[in-house]
């Protein structure tokens, strides 16, 4: 999986956003941030209603060797969870732009610093150098 | 002797690798206000002769006098066997065991411990222990903050039994991240909690601390101020005395839903009292709790040849990883402590546990007997108690005590220093250890001092 999706906007703490038609924002983490972390075994998710700041911690991903927040990419409120991490995290590993969303935020700010696919691979290849 | 391995090259060619020019720019996040050149106060280094010669005289001035103080340590009698095992060399030096490869035995202690504190406390899981009691309820309640967040507040709750301590320690490790230590307000007649002030007890509290039994001795009505705590949204924190626990409901059965943290002093189970420590304290949760819980967990899995084998788990919130935003980052395990503790299990069983507590009990009840048939002595709470009461003189308290201890006698804990409205409240404990002719010497003596004039 090393297309990146071409409907998504990225950050470069490594979550993605998709824009949803009724102005809601659906959030994850990248493939490589689920690579980088490895195997995850636990998501702690925010409260539905709980108020999100940018660039302030949302959840936790915790893999067996690490636990990393994720930060919001934009500041309003958690509308849903993704209640299905709870039992199964490894979504996450799987399928991270789809089964493996984290969470649905009401934003009350458009995101500041996103990335275009192209900017977010330039970006990842840049890394590796 | 410096126990560092690396030559003046060594560091010379570290510091070059990653850029830096001095072992002090390591630490130059610091800010320069904060450094001090000198600890101020802190005497010369002494050699180990000169150390050896002042502690034993230090010690000799503990004596080995009668003592029949708890008031949250309690001296019961350790067989020899504890000691002797615990301080063989495969032991002595033990720490968290993050090398497993290195570490089977050590490991192996450590999970055999944690399978023995959830057995006593009913609930799912055990951390590898904490400092203290004390530190132990500062961790539980950070933990219940975390654990808790549909609650938006950092209230906790302490039931009035809540050694005075631990609330003040709670309060000087846990404050800072905004939380704050409220108390229930005492029942005179019964030395518990007073029910009738729950409905008043102002906002609703992310946890509830309940002692059992209490600092006092007295036992608390734990399932009806379980199940309020629960009603509020809180979550129940037990405080539980280890040697108790082998006669009394477990926290896991406390209410309706159980207590959801159960933590405490961990020095009745083969620690001696020792001037005050090392200690160490205990942690236990609910399953679904765990991943709040601080300090290092132990875990039983297989090796790659199906062989049985122990390693640290969920250790990735934990300080070495997870570094500021770890779960804590001010506690460690007291390996050594711990061990003593296991081997003191292992050898009396659920059963000689439980012959320790009844008899302690029973010592209290002979003690209690003997001295408030003594005029001028009264016990002041009606109501059960474990091993712990607390009896009222006709006279201030630290003389009379003052005057046993020149007879070689420990009375008691002075419960006025905490508590002023308990003028002239003693806080008297008996263990097994104590001979019906202990309890006979201090009796007597007590009955002299309270009929003298002076």
């Amino acid at each position: 999986m090393n297309e990146l999706p071409g409907d998504l906007i990225y950050t470069s703490e490594h979550e993605w956003l998709r824009q949803e038609e009724d102005g809601t924002v659906t959030v994850g983490i990248t493939n490589h941030a689920q690579e980088a972390l490895g195997d995850l075994v636990y998501v702690e998710l925010p409260e539905v209603g709980q108020e999100v700041s940018s660039g302030g911690d949302m959840a936790v991903v915790e893999s067996v060797k690490a636990a990393s927040d994720v930060y919001s990419p934009v500041s309003g409120e958690v509308i849903s969870v993704n209640e299905e991490l709870a039992d199964t995290p490894e979504n996450i590993n799987s399928d991270p732009y789809g089964d493996g969303w984290i969470v649905r935020i009401r934003a009350s700010e458009v995101a500041a610093d996103t990335m275009t696919p192209n900017e977010y691979q330039e970006f990842l290849d840049a890394l590796d150098e | 002797m410096p126990f560092i391995p690396h030559t003046d090259d060594d560091v010379r060619d570290m510091l070059k690798t990653i850029g830096a020019d001095s072992i002090s720019d390591l630490f130059d996040e610091i800010p320069g206000e904060l450094l001090i050149d000198e600890l101020v106060g802190v005497p010369d280094a002494l050699s180990e002769m000169e150390v050896m010669r002042l502690m034993r005289a230090r010690a000799e001035k503990d004596g080995a006098p009668l003592c029949f103080i708890g008031a949250g340590a309690y001296e019961h009698h350790i067989p020899t066997a504890v000691w002797d095992i615990a301080t063989r060399g495969e032991f002595y030096s033990s720490y968290t065991p993050y090398q497993a490869e290195a570490s089977q035995g050590t490991l192996q202690v450590i999970y055999e411990y944690q399978t023995m504190i959830t057995s006593l406390t009913g609930l799912d899981a055990s951390n590898a222990s904490l400092y203290d009691g004390a530190s132990a309820l500062a961790e539980a309640s950070l933990m219940a903050v975390r654990a808790n967040r549909k609650s938006k507040s950092k209230r906790i709750l302490l039931a009035s039994g809540v050694n005075a301590t631990y609330q003040k320690v709670a309060a000087a490790i846990a404050g800072a991240q905004g939380l704050v230590f409220d108390r229930l307000p005492l029942s005179i007649e019964n030395g518990t909690t007073e029910l009738a002030a729950l409905g008043d007890a102002g906002e609703a509290p992310v946890a509830v601390v309940i002692q059992q039994p209490s600092f006092f001795g007295t036992l608390e009505q734990m399932d009806a101020i379980t199940n309020w705590a629960h009603e509020q949204g809180a979550l129940v924190i037990a405080i539980v005395n280890p040697t108790s626990l082998a006669v009394l409901k477990s926290p896991r059965q406390w209410g309706d839903a159980g207590a959801d943290i159960a933590c405490g002093e961990g020095q009745p189970l083969g620690v001696p009292l020792s001037s005050g420590g090392p200690y160490f304290g205990f942690l236990s949760c609910k399953q679904k709790f765990v991943r709040q819980m601080p300090g290092r967990i132990v875990g039983r899995t297989t090796d790659l040849d199906g062989k049985m084998g122990y390693t640290l788990t969920l250790q990735a919130r934990e300080q070495h990883i997870r570094r500021s935003k770890a779960t804590s980052n001010i506690c460690t395990n007291q390996g050594l402590m711990v061990t003593a503790a296991t081997i003191y299990m292992s050898l009396l069983g659920a059963k000689g546990l439980a012959r320790v507590a009844q008899a302690s009990h029973a010592k209290t009840v002979s003690l209690v007997s003997a001295l408030t048939s003594i005029d001028g002595v009264d016990a002041l709470f009606s109501g059960a108690y474990f091993h712990e009461a607390a009896i009222r003189l006709s006279k201030p308290v630290g003389p009379v005590l003052q005057q046993l201890s020149a007879q070689n006698i420990l009375g008691g804990y002075d419960l006025s220093a905490h508590y002023p409205e308990l003028a002239n409240a003693l806080l008297v404990c008996a263990t097994e250890t104590k001979t019906d002719a202990d309890i006979e010497t201090y009796a007597d003596a007590l009955r002299q001092i309270l009929a003298s004039q002076d």
